[in-house]
């Protein structure tokens, strides 16, 4: 285990939605190895508070990996240096004494700042309302155990639903697409038996909530894939294609 | 006495018999009632959608940036259903029996044996909303023994059943979003509740973005905002997970019940140091194939802790494998109160090990030497890859770090059969309230019980007084509205106007530590009652010295925490005299005093079978104690014994 580092941090300030925004720098003294990067910016702003000055706004919450509210592009990658970890996650000993780190918030049209480094992704919300579920009410419903689905199904409709809505899969992609992101829903749906009576209304419902939302379009370079803390696979969008697809010939 | 209004008749017709008696609204009244639901986790996601679905009109509020976030994502391990798929013995009055003497015959016959019939229910409805649910090659549901259970009744979704369960309930409710039967209100915290003549009839909440103050108004409310876990500052809590709403509710008359039952989970990563923000719980799955165990001297522990050498240097004969030692039936697979307790007792004899003499050993070489590392992989290999990366080690090779951690909190807002606490109109659900797991949780029902009030018993329960108060329109242009927004605004104020030279988090490390030593794994009457000075001059110190920064109308998480932190302050004090006054020790609740020989938990079932339910009655006034005593007619209460 190494000693502790001294970093340089430049973090991007931002009051409101409505301000333009810059990178501020600030002192990272005396950050242990072992410290999430959260944790390096926990402590950053203790700093900041004492000397009375506003401190730097971030999403988080369970730091544990799976709420999906913690974000930042850090040197440019969307939940830094590491594969399949999120900021989090993400301890110091990634990083060296003396680095200086660049820190962004997500940049995407759809995800509009809110202040510094925390952005709006309630579009992610409402492209989930439009389809994202199985229309069924509470009660009523068959024994679990009479939907029997073969475990290899199963088992790839649960990849996709590993997604955490974190929103990585935009900030990562030059044309902030949400691919990824929409596939991997519609994907655990049109995989399992239960999703098979809207599978195609789902499809088409939630890709044109997705363009409405002013995502961009996908142009294959797989960014999103490698960035995605859950690995969820570009197949998903492929599949997404072809779902919709049917659904425009379903249609007629 | 307080009167839960437990229905009449056999345990196992109560439910039954209850859901006839209850009034129904007729249906095409239900459009004129307004539902304020507030949290959206599993209960409150669940109750939003269940409720929409029966035709009433839902706002709902998080303080998340989306309802998806709230942390019964967290959950790892499982959710219990009495479905005796794989046929090896159980039924809703087993799940019952295990529940009832988990809880250390502190919780109620009735609630606990309706959870256990309605957990069939909640299996149902996941799978038929599309929740991929772990499956055989057969193509159905897989079940494991999760937490010492001796039947596999836990069905799970690899390490994630959490996410998975919440994504379900989610996506329920964005059925009711788009079809416009729920209004959700993200990034909103709810600061206060407002009664009329008595009856709760909405809430006053902030607009964290621009900082407006708001009034909603609806015939109920709903409170389902989680646990009080973070007044420990240290837990398996997300960060955000407050006691605000519970405890705002409490000071308008809501009573608050046992709140010294907090749960410690014994397989958590241990603290590496004080930039600390929270600890990681890793499933107690492990414990199935993992041996607990500490160095048999305080000398070789000290050799440990300042590096000089290591766990596998240890030989056979200098380690000490306490569980298997101390409880040779049950031997790791202990209740977590249990396992929590002897690996604080062999860490205050000295024999702790890493840098802080603040963990034990989960190691898992024996059953790497049994089923090989590819098995063991198979069964744990998110878990592995998390410590990893968290610890900078290798589990494969070095065992485990453990340390229990603050992780759930039985104790909540007193509610009655029908979840309702004791003002009219507001209800509490899911870990907010405190009614079914008595002094001690078991593993895989938090996500049971949070589905259970939320999709099977608020949609009947509530109809019953919505029928009686009638449809008329709630008036949010009456005075009482308008009064508890002004007192809302002023304590906005009076925050803003501290700048003092101490952080908020700063106060909140220091409530956790006096919390954590004196009111955690094990309390004494003497310690408590230190702490409950030590805790009066912190909230003292708070209100004169403390920073909040800048101003209402922004995106402001000084003054955010700032309110959070300040309720914890009053919470604590009020944990401390629940934990004095029970002179007793059940479950998750140890008093040093009260132990058998064993060094077990000892209950004096004569004078404490009953639920404290405590009710407010002014700043800096002592808490007036009413109680709820519990019946036992279908389960003899007996000494839990684990040897």
């Amino acid at each position: 285990m190494s000693g502790n580092m001294n970093l340089t941090l430049k973090v991007w300030r931002q009051k409101n939605s409505s301000t333009s925004g810059k990178f501020v720098t600030y002192k990272a003294p005396e950050i242990s190895p072992d410290m999430s990067f959260l944790e390096m910016l926990d402590v950053v702003n203790e700093g900041l508070v004492k000397k009375s000055e506003d401190p730097i706004q971030f999403d988080h919450d369970c730091r544990e990996g799976i709420c999906g509210m913690c974000s930042l592009v850090i040197n440019g990658e969307p939940h830094g240096p590491k594969r399949a970890t999120t900021t989090c996650q993400l301890h110091m000993r990634s990083f060296n004494d003396g680095d200086t780190i660049v820190i962004e918030p997500w940049r995407a049209s759809a995800f509009p700042v809110v202040k510094d480094l925390a952005v709006d992704r309630s579009s992610f919300d409402r492209i989930q309302q439009a389809g994202g579920y199985v229309s069924i009410g509470t009660g009523g419903v068959p024994d679990a155990n009479e939907i029997a689905i073969p475990k290899v199904i199963a088992d790839e409709a649960f990849n996709s639903a590993t997604c955490i809505g974190c929103g990585a899969c935009v900030a990562a992609c030059k044309n902030a697409s949400a691919m990824l992101f929409v596939s991997a829903k519609i994907s655990q749906y049109a995989m399992l038996p239960q999703g098979q009576p809207e599978r195609y209304a789902r499809a088409e419902a939630m890709v044109l909530q997705m363009d409405d939302e002013g995502f961009g379009g996908c142009t294959n370079t797989y960014a999103c894939e490698a960035q995605c803390p859950k690995e969820i696979k570009v197949t998903n969008i492929a599949r997404m294609n072809r779902e919709f697809f049917n659904a425009e010939f379903i249609k007629g | 006495m307080l009167d839960a209004k437990i229905p009449s008749g056999p345990l196992a017709e109560k439910w039954n018999k209850h859901k006839f008696d209850l009034k129904l609204v007729n249906p095409s009244n239900k459009r004129k009632y307004d539902i304020i639901v507030v949290g959206t986790g599993l209960a409150g996601a669940s109750a939003a959608a269940s409720l929409a679905e029966l035709g009433y009109n839902v706002k709902a509020f998080c303080f998340q940036d989306s309802p998806r976030r709230a942390h019964s994502i967290a959950a790892q391990g499982g959710i219990n259903a009495a479905k005796n798929y794989p046929n090896d013995g159980d039924s809703v009055f087993r799940l019952f029996y295990d529940t009832i003497k988990g809880g250390d015959y502190r919780s109620r016959e009735g609630n606990v044996y309706r959870l256990a019939e309605v957990s069939v229910n909640i299996i149902d409805q996941c799978v038929a909303q599309g929740v991929p649910f772990a499956r055989e090659y057969g193509g159905l549901l897989d079940n494991r023994s999760f937490g010492g259970a001796q039947v596999s009744r836990t069905f799970y979704a690899r390490g994630q059943t959490g996410q998975q369960l919440l994504l379900g309930a989610y996506s329920a409710l964005n059925r009711q979003i788009n079809l416009g039967k729920v209004k959700m209100y993200t990034r909103s915290e709810m600061l206060d509740v407002v009664t009329v003549d008595g009856k709760a009839q909405g809430i006053i909440t902030r607009n964290l973005i621009d900082g407006t103050v708001e009034t909603h108004a609806g015939h109920a409310v709903l409170l389902c905002t989680g646990g009080y876990g973070n007044v420990f500052y240290l837990s398996t809590n997300a960060m955000g997970s407050n006691v605000t709403a519970a405890w705002r509710a409490h000071k308008r008359g809501a009573y608050m019940a046992n709140p010294c039952y907090t749960q410690i989970h014994p397989t958590c990563i241990p603290v590496s140091g004080d930039h600390q923000s929270k600890l990681t719980l890793m499933s107690e799955s492990l414990r199935n194939d993992g041996r607990v165990w500490a160095p048999k001297t305080v000398e070789l522990a000290q050799k440990i802790q300042k590096g000089e050498i290591k766990a596998i240097d240890l030989k056979e004969d200098e380690r000490d494998y306490f569980l298997e030692r101390k409880y040779p039936s049950f031997g790791n697979l202990v209740p977590r109160d249990v396992a929590s307790r002897n690996a604080k007792q062999v860490c205050d004899e000295g024999r702790g090990v890493g840098k802080t003499g603040l963990a034990v050993y989960l190691d898992f070489a024996d059953s790497i030497k049994r089923l090989g590392e590819d098995t063991v992989a198979a069964k744990y290999g998110n878990l592995f890859d998390m410590y990893r990366q968290i610890t900078d080690e290798n589990p494969y090779k070095l065992p485990m770090r453990i340390y229990p951690a603050v992780h759930y909190t039985m104790g909540g807002l007193w509610v009655d059969y029908n979840l309702m606490t004791s003002i009219p109109g507001l209800y509490a659900l899911g870990e907010a309230n405190f009614s079914d797991h008595g002094a001690n949780r078991l593993g895989a029902s938090a996500l049971m019980q949070g589905l259970a009030d939320g999709y099977f018993v608020i949609p009947y329960t509530l109809g019953d007084y919505l029928a009686k108060i009638g449809p008329a329109p709630i008036d949010a242009n009456r005075p009482e509205f308008a009064k508890v927004k002004s007192e809302v605004e002023d304590r906005i104020k009076t925050l803003l106007s501290l700048r003092g030279n101490k952080t908020v988090d700063e106060y909140h490390r220091d409530l956790g530590k006096i919390m954590w030593e004196y009111c955690g794994m094990s309390r004494d009457a003497e310690g408590l009652k230190k702490a409950k000075g030590m805790i009066s001059e912190l909230r003292a110190d708070f209100w004169k010295n403390v920073i909040v920064l800048g101003e209402n109308e922004e995106v402001n998480q000084s003054l955010e925490k700032a309110g959070r932190v300040a309720d914890f302050l009053e919470l604590g004090e009020l944990m401390i005299d629940d934990a004095l006054n029970r002179d007793e020790s059940c479950g998750g609740h140890f008093r040093e005093e009260y132990q058998t020989p064993e060094g077990e938990a000892l209950r004096n079932d004569d004078d404490f079978a009953y639920v404290a339910a405590w009710a407010y009655q002014g700043d800096n006034m002592p808490e007036e104690l009413h109680k709820e005593q519990l019946e036992f007619e279908n389960v003899k209460l007996t000494q839990r014994s684990y040897k």
